[in-house]
Order: C-alpha cells, then structure tokens, then sequence
C-alpha cells in the first residue's frame, strides 16, 4: 500500500467514526435522559407545557426519525440554540473555542518539552536514581487531579508568592487585542500589540503547566520505552561497535527511532489535554470550551452539552487521525500491516 | 459453585508454588512497587475500617468551630460548616474505592467477554464489535462521562453508570488484541481437535493466557477511575454534597483556598496517593511479568 491509499483508507474510516460520534451523542441527548424535558422544566412544570414542550422538540416522534431529523440539522451546521446564552450554540463554540486551542496548544509544548528529555535521562540511567526520581515524577502527574494541583499552584505562586498572575487571559488593565484568530498571543503579535502579547504569555504559563505536566507523564515513560526497545537492537550494537560516540548513538540512531512511536502518544494526549482543559479551565478561570462546557452540563443545556461533546470529540478525532498518517509517514513499515 | 472452588483451590495452589515466590522476589527488589502496594493496602485499611478509626461524625456540623486550621483536634481542620476534614477524607476513601471497585469490575467483565468473543471468531462479528470500540474512542473519556452524567442527572449511581458506560472498551481493545496472539498457537489448535467446543476453548483454554495483560490494565484503571470520579464530583456532576466524597471537598474548599488553604489540600492528597497508589502497583505487576516474559 502506498502513502496515498493509506490517507485515502484513513479518511474513509474517519467518516464512519464521525458517524460513530454523532451516533452516541444522538444517544446521550435522545435515548439516555430519563426525563430531558422534566430536567429543564423543573418538577413543578404544568403537564401542558411539558407536552408542548415535547412537540417542539420531537421528543413525541419515532427514534429513527428524531434522528435523521438531528442529522440534516449537524450538516447544515445548525447546533441548535442554547438555553443559557440565548445564541445559536455554533457561534458559542466559535467564540470559546480558540481559547481551549491556545491552551491546549501552549500545554503540548510544556509536556513534550518536560517528557522527551525526562524520558532520555531516564532510559540512558536505566535502574539509576535520575530514572528512579523521572519515574516517580512522571507516575506523579498522572496521579495527580489536574483541577488539586492548579488550585494549589494559584495559591502557592499567585495568592501567596505573587509570582505568577491570577485567574484569566489578561491582566483586567490590558486591552486585549482586535480578534482575528481569537488566540490573544497570536492577534497581539499581528496587531504588533507586544504588552499584550507579553501579558497573554505571562497568563499562559500556570494553566499550560499544570495541564501539560499530567501529559507529560506519558510522553516520558513512551520515550523510555522505546529507547530501551532500540538500545536492544542490532543496528545500535553495530553503531557502538564501530566507535561512534555515545551521544551520536543516542540521537541519531537511537532516538530517531524511537520517536516514533512517542508522536503516536503525543497525538493520543492532546485528547487528555481536551479532557484536562475542561477541569483546568475552571480553576483558572479560562474562558474557553472547557468551561462553557461544564456550565451547559450543570444547567442541563442539552443543545450546548452536544455541541461541545461533538466538537471536542471531532477534534480529538482529528488529531489522532493526523498522528496516524504522520505515523505511516515517519515509519512505512506501517502501511504494509 | 463448583467452578469457584475449583478456582479458590487453584489460587491457594499458586501461593505455594515457586511462580510466586519468584514474584515476590521480583517485587521486593522493585522499592517503587512495594510502595504502591503499601499505599493501596493502606486505603482499603482506611475505608474498611472507617467507622472505628474516623474521631467524628463526618456529616456532623458545628458552626462554632467552623474553619479551624490543623489542630490536635482536628489534625485536618475543619471545614465551612465545622465538620471534621479527617473524618471526611477517611470515610471520602469509602466511596472513591467503591466507585472504581465497580466501574472497573463491570468494565472488566463487559470488555473482557467482547473482546475474546470479537478476537476469536474474527470476521463481521469482530469488524461490528470494533467498530463500535471505535466510535467510543473517539471521545475523550471524562467528556463523554461527563455528558452522560448531564443526561442521567448528577449522584452516585449515575457517577458509576457513566464512568463504566465510556470505561468497557479499553478492556475490550485489549482483551482482543491479547487473544489474537494465543489464537494461533498449537495447544488451541489441539484443544480443537479433540473436538472441545468454542465456549470451552474460550473460557479454560484462552481467558486465562490473556488475564495478565487485563489485570494490569484494571489495576491502572482503579486509578484512572478514581480521578475521573473526582473531577466528576469536583465539576458538580459526581456524587453531591454532604457526601464526603473527594472532588466535592476539594470544590467545596476552593472558595476558601486563600485564607483556609487546609479545606481543599487535605481531599486533594487523599486523591493523589490514592491514585499513586494503585499505578505503582500496576506499574510493578506489569515490569514483573514483562521481566518474566523475558527470560
């Protein structure tokens, strides 16, 4: 098989599981609520408005057909509108949305740059303390409840130390900046706005830590692994034989190698980035996906609950299936399995 | 009955034999694993004995000594309305362990029994099954959890119900995977032969080859759910106060974090070396059987 069948087979499956997608959410919003109707109206909603409430919305109508009806509305793009904003969730999703991209973004850099390296210094001191002390630190951040540690990082480094800023995007006293991308580090550069930018950076780096310290644990125990798997092998005995320096071993060979399937896990993880914005956005205060989700979870806003569930589960979708082809770029054993 | 007391005779038989002893050679040589492990026996220790070790009642309020730093009567403090942190966190330890016990049995049940059905018959059940899997994975765990608690309204049960609703196809990818490896060797090949059926093969020939893999997963997997369980409760759509549950006490004590930094820390590291716990452990069994596979 060659690159391009590969992507066009990938793409393929990627429509069946974006039906998958919207398959469950259907379910979550349609088929799982005992009372979806009672839940918005309240226990003491007169029994007229609730069966007006029910036509309205389709509940009195046959499954399939609620469904190829919920299905010609995602294609035309129509989310529906939620109860709290009072706007179509569509435009909702466009306006949190780059917030959560910008996070999780600046996260991904925080766990590759922590994990690869950890990840080296631990396979290169195998069963030595430095391997010993990145473990225990990498089994930490998955241990920990992302929503504990930035909790206690804002109160340790902005309540007490006054190190970092507090809670939001900007200082209160900055303009932010015209919104063309809706990520401030980037409109603020456009704009040549540099104290926004600087003051957008400075906001970035608590949240980005906390969520990208729990990702960076994995990427550093694949890096390990993978490393010892290629220092078993012939080619690296063979590099080491002819005399070549340790160091050249390591990251030409070796590490080449390995890195492979280490951007699988990267791509799996910004998936946990998704899933840790929505926690970490709620204690920084974040204005983005993550937390305009919870508020239509806890409100029962069920057109905003889908909206967001779909897009968060598109996107981690996407991701995956970019690393996948990346994949099979970077290693064409893969296209032959 | 006579398949658990065949089974409980097998277990014994395996505490007697040099497997094990070589096991626990292995893991006292690990100081990591025999922490987890510490920290594990630890936390059932607790919520086992919850009701003798906890000094009070972890629902009584008492607004006279509401927020009270650590002391030597209440090692923890106490929180908004004056209940005792320690107590709370001790009987917190209770329902966190009771959420992952049966999310991860119930996943581990489901997953397993798809996953073996799907690797061994391969074909249009394994595509169909797969399949499935996939739309699955295709979420996020905690979101798609989350909206399913938004559906099935906030509490408990329902915590359990939608963490395990999103849980089940981990296990089945793996169980799958793992018996796709043992389909092809000679002993299943025999065992056909002599004309066992499927459902025998199945159950005696392959579940057990596969089990190592899958207990480490659900060993790992007591962690994971016990932070998805707290960021549930934390986000408002877990368990619902008073229930002393961890993420709640930690979001019940965010408000006061400035001043009474003790209402949210103490729950918070409750989390913490639980789920450490139960991944160095994990993490232990798996290096054990890989160094086994090894030799």
């Amino acid at each position: 098989m060659d690159l391009r069948t590969y992507v066009l087979r990938r793409l393929a499956l990627m429509t069946f599981v974006l039906f998958g997608i919207i398959v469950i959410t259907f379910i979550v919003s349609h088929v799982i609520p005992a009372d979806p109707i009672g839940a918005i109206l309240g226990p003491q909603a007169p029994p007229e408005l609730v069966e007006k409430i029910r036509k309205e919305w389709g509940f009195d109508r046959p499954l399939h057909e609620q469904f190829i009806e919920y299905v010609i509305n995602l294609l035309q793009g129509n989310l529906g509108k939620s109860i709290r904003t009072n706007r179509p969730v569509s435009q909702d999703l466009i306006r949190f949305f780059p917030a959560t991209i910008e996070l999780a973004t600046a996260a991904m850099i925080v766990a590759i740059a922590i994990g690869i390296p950890l990840g080296i210094i631990s396979a290169v001191k195998k069963d030595k303390w430095p391997d010993h002390i990145s473990r225990i630190f990498a089994l930490l951040g998955v241990s920990m409840p992302v929503f504990w540690l930035g909790l206690i990082m804002l109160f340790i480094l902005y309540y007490q130390l006054g190190i970092f800023p507090g809670p939001g995007r900007l200082d209160p006293s900055i303009t932010p900046p015209p919104r063309i991308t809706g990520l401030l580090t980037i409109d603020s550069l456009l704009t040549g706005n540099i104290t926004a930018f600087l003051n957008a950076v400075w906001h970035l780096i608590l949240p980005s830590f906390v969520l990208g310290y729990y990702a960076s644990a994995s990427i550093a125990r694949i890096t390990r692994s993978a490393l010892l798997e290629a220092f078993a092998q012939d080619f690296i005995r063979t590099a080491r034989s002819k005399g070549l320096p340790e160091r050249i071993v390591l990251f030409r060979h070796a590490l080449r190698n390995a890195l492979i399937p280490t951007t699988t896990v990267i791509g799996m993880t910004y998936g946990s980035l998704l899933e840790g914005a929505v926690l970490t956005e709620t204690i920084f205060a974040w204005p983005g996906l993550g937390r305009y989700a919870t508020g239509s979870f806890l409100s029962v806003d069920f057109m905003a609950v889908i909206g967001s569930t779909l897009l968060i589960a598109v996107v981690y979708s996407l991701a995956n299936l970019i690393v996948d082809i990346l994949y099979a770029f970077l290693d064409p054993r893969i296209r032959y399995a | 009955m006579h398949k658990v007391v065949l089974m409980l005779k097998g277990t014994l038989e395996y505490f007697k034999s040099e497997d094990f002893r070589i096991n626990l050679i292995l893991i006292r040589k690990s100081p990591l694993t025999v922490l987890g492990i510490v920290l594990v026996i630890f936390l059932l220790s607790v919520a086992i004995l919850a009701p003798v070790i906890s000094p009070y009642n972890p629902l009584k309020q008492d607004l006279k000594h509401r927020l009270q730093p650590p002391s030597w009567q209440h090692p923890f403090g106490t929180d908004q309305l004056g209940r005792d942190i320690l107590s709370r966190v001790i009987w917190g330890s209770r329902i966190s362990l009771s959420i992952s016990m049966v999310v991860v049995a119930f996943s581990f049940v489901v997953g397993t029994n798809i996953g073996i059905v799907s690797g061994y018959f391969s074909g249009k059940i394994d595509e169909t099954l797969m399949r499935l899997t996939d739309m699955f994975m295709a979420f996020p765990r905690l979101v798609l959890a989350l909206a399913v608690a938004a559906a099935l309204g906030p509490g408990l049960f329902n915590t359990m119900i939608a963490i395990a609703f999103v849980s089940w196809v981990y296990y089945a990818r793996l169980a799958r995977a793992s018996t796709l490896q043992v389909r092809g060797e000679t002993y299943i090949e025999a065992a056909r032969a002599i004309g066992a059926s499927d459902k025998r093969i199945l159950f005696l020939h392959i579940l057990p080859m596969i089990m190592a893999p899958v207990i480490v997963q659900a060993t790992l997997d007591m962690g994971g759910v016990i932070l998805t369980a707290a960021g549930l409760g934390f986000l408002g759509l877990g368990a619902q106060p008073p229930t002393p549950e961890w993420g709640v006490m930690v979001s019940e004590g965010r408000r006061f974090i400035v001043e009474q930094w003790w209402v949210s820390t103490f729950p918070g590291l409750a989390i913490l070396l639980a789920t450490l716990g139960f991944n160095l452990m994990g993490d232990g069994i798996n290096d054990i059987l890989n160094v086994r596979a090894r030799r």
